[in-house]
């Protein structure tokens, strides 16, 4: 029951009860959007990803910030290429400084 | 699945634990001097299992497996007090899937349902509230299980009960807060913490500032990580650039789904609806002040507290169990001595071995059991 699941918003069942449906990997529910709406009505919400606990969407899925996180991981990858090359060639070189 | 597969690439996956290990060389710490990070939510536990990230990771770090498992928690009493309401005349049970198995003083949800007691499963509070509508004559009560992460969904699912006159459906509260449970691990005396991987879904709810403490007052790093195994090996990457530097501050992995101040209408709901108890008892940790919510007046209509008389005895864990160790983190699931043999999903002795996000139960299904040093000795 904590495990939340992405699913995207595919239409509206109920404007007036903030009731959406939501496509979970497939499966579609009956979801209340009260918690992700911020002032918009929910026939606006339509496409968007959103989180899913226990049949309430909690969350938006904020698509820039999953991808700058891709990227901050992606970085931390690049920076450890990175050092792994920089004692590689330092060992070969005889450079390297003593750990 | 979008958001999903993208976190749990290998490749990166592979990177990341490489980074890991120049951090924990540069610290200096050790298998004999472990780095001790405690992920306080079950879900976190649930994942490092399944994607097998404790095996990947130096032997220097120790993951602590936290509390934060709320059908872990559920004391014996309360469980007895669930049987009770369930086995009430004309009463219909409602309860999320994980909690059925929990074994009570007596028996579990499960014998009881065996036993006739009319008890259905299901996925959301508002399907309880829907059996109540769809069955005005019988009184269907709802049993209320979980961390800020489900308490909205409760709430709201009560505000609505009230908005439509609904005079059939009640609550048994037994939701909880995350900041006393990670205060009272802090101040816990047999047990040190380097660092926090924290509550990912939890924060969507309450935002990052309740944490503050953890960093100003305890000085330890806390970072609110995402559930795929990426976000993980990216929050301990995280934490340990903060030991390395000295720091301790609360920062925020899981930006993709958790905003600094939270969700704002899930917040005034919760507050709405429920108001702290003094006091409530866990498993295994006892009790803690101010951690467990019940509805307000305005809802004690609604209460199935006030509404039944709830025999609410306080009941001594089993013996045999070490759940209350296992949830402090004090020792390793197979530790216990009950431990996959007369504890097991089938028939569990406690309540760590029920839910899919228990530490013992996520040991047990992904067959950590090479954990165990005289298999570990034979070889397999």
């Amino acid at each position: 029951m904590c495990l939340g699941i992405p699913g995207r918003i595919v239409s509206i069942e109920d404007e007036a009860k903030k009731l959406g449906v939501v496509d979970v990997g497939g499966v579609r529910r009956v979801t209340n959007l009260a918690c992700v709406l911020q002032g918009q009505a929910p026939s606006e919400l339509v496409g968007e990803w959103v989180l899913v606990h226990v049949g309430f969407a909690m969350s938006r899925i904020d698509p820039r910030e999953a991808q700058r996180t891709l990227e901050l991981l992606a970085e931390m990858g690049e920076v450890q290429e990175e050092l792994e090359a920089m004692r590689r060639s330092g060992a070969e070189a005889g450079t390297g400084a003593a750990s | 699945m979008k958001y999903v597969d993208e976190f749990r690439n290998p490749a990166a996956g592979k990177k990341l634990v490489a980074r890991i290990r120049e951090q924990v060389a540069a610290l200096g710490r050790t298998a004999a001097d472990p780095i001790k990070i405690m992920e306080v939510c079950g879900g976190h536990t649930h994942s490092i299992f399944k994607f097998g990230l404790e095996e990947m990771l130096p032997d220097a770090i120790e993951l602590v497996h936290g509390p934060g498992c709320p059908v872990c928690v559920l004391p014996v009493g309360r469980v007895d007090d669930a049987v009770f309401l369930a086995e009430q005349p004309g009463v219909i049970f409602a309860t999320y899937g994980d909690a059925i198995r929990v074994p009570g003083s007596q028996k579990s949800l499960l014998q009881a349902k065996a036993e006739g007691a009319d008890i259905r499963t299901v996925y959301s509070p508002t399907d309880a509230l829907a059996l109540a509508k769809s069955n005005p004559d019988r009184d269907v009560v709802f049993f209320g299980l979980g961390f800020e992460t489900t308490v909205p969904s409760t709430a709201l699912t009560l505000l609505q009960a009230e908005a439509e006159g609904v005079t059939n459906f009640f609550v048994f509260s037994n939701h909880i807060t995350i900041v006393p449970t990670i205060r009272a691990i802090l101040d816990a005396p047999d047990l040190s913490i380097d660092g926090f991987v924290g509550p990912g879904h939890v924060t969507m709810v309450i935002g990052t500032e309740p944490y503050r403490f953890i960093a100003d007052t305890y000085q330890k790093p806390f970072v609110v990580s995402g559930f795929e195994p990426l976000d993980v090996l990216q929050s301990i990457v995280m934490l340990l650039e903060q030991m390395q530097a000295g720091e301790a501050r609360v920062e925020n992995q899981y930006r993709r789904l958790v905003a600094h101040d939270g969700n704002a209408t899930a917040q005034g709901a919760m507050a709405e609806v429920f108001e702290l108890r003094e006091h409530f008892e866990w498993r295994g940790l006892g009790s803690i002040e101010e951690s467990g919510l019940r509805l307000r007046d305005r809802f004690a209509h609604l209460d199935a507290e006030r509404r039944f008389l709830v025999p609410a005895l306080a009941v001594e864990d089993p013996k045999a169990c070490q759940c209350g160790d296992v949830l402090k983190g004090t020792i390793k699931p197979w530790e216990c001595k009950v431990f996959g043999t007369a504890c097991t999903p089938e028939t569990p002795i406690g309540a760590c071995m029920v839910s899919s996000e228990g530490a013992c139960a996520a040991y047990y299904n992904y067959g950590r059991l090479s954990t165990l040093p005289v298999l570990a000795t034979s070889g397999a």
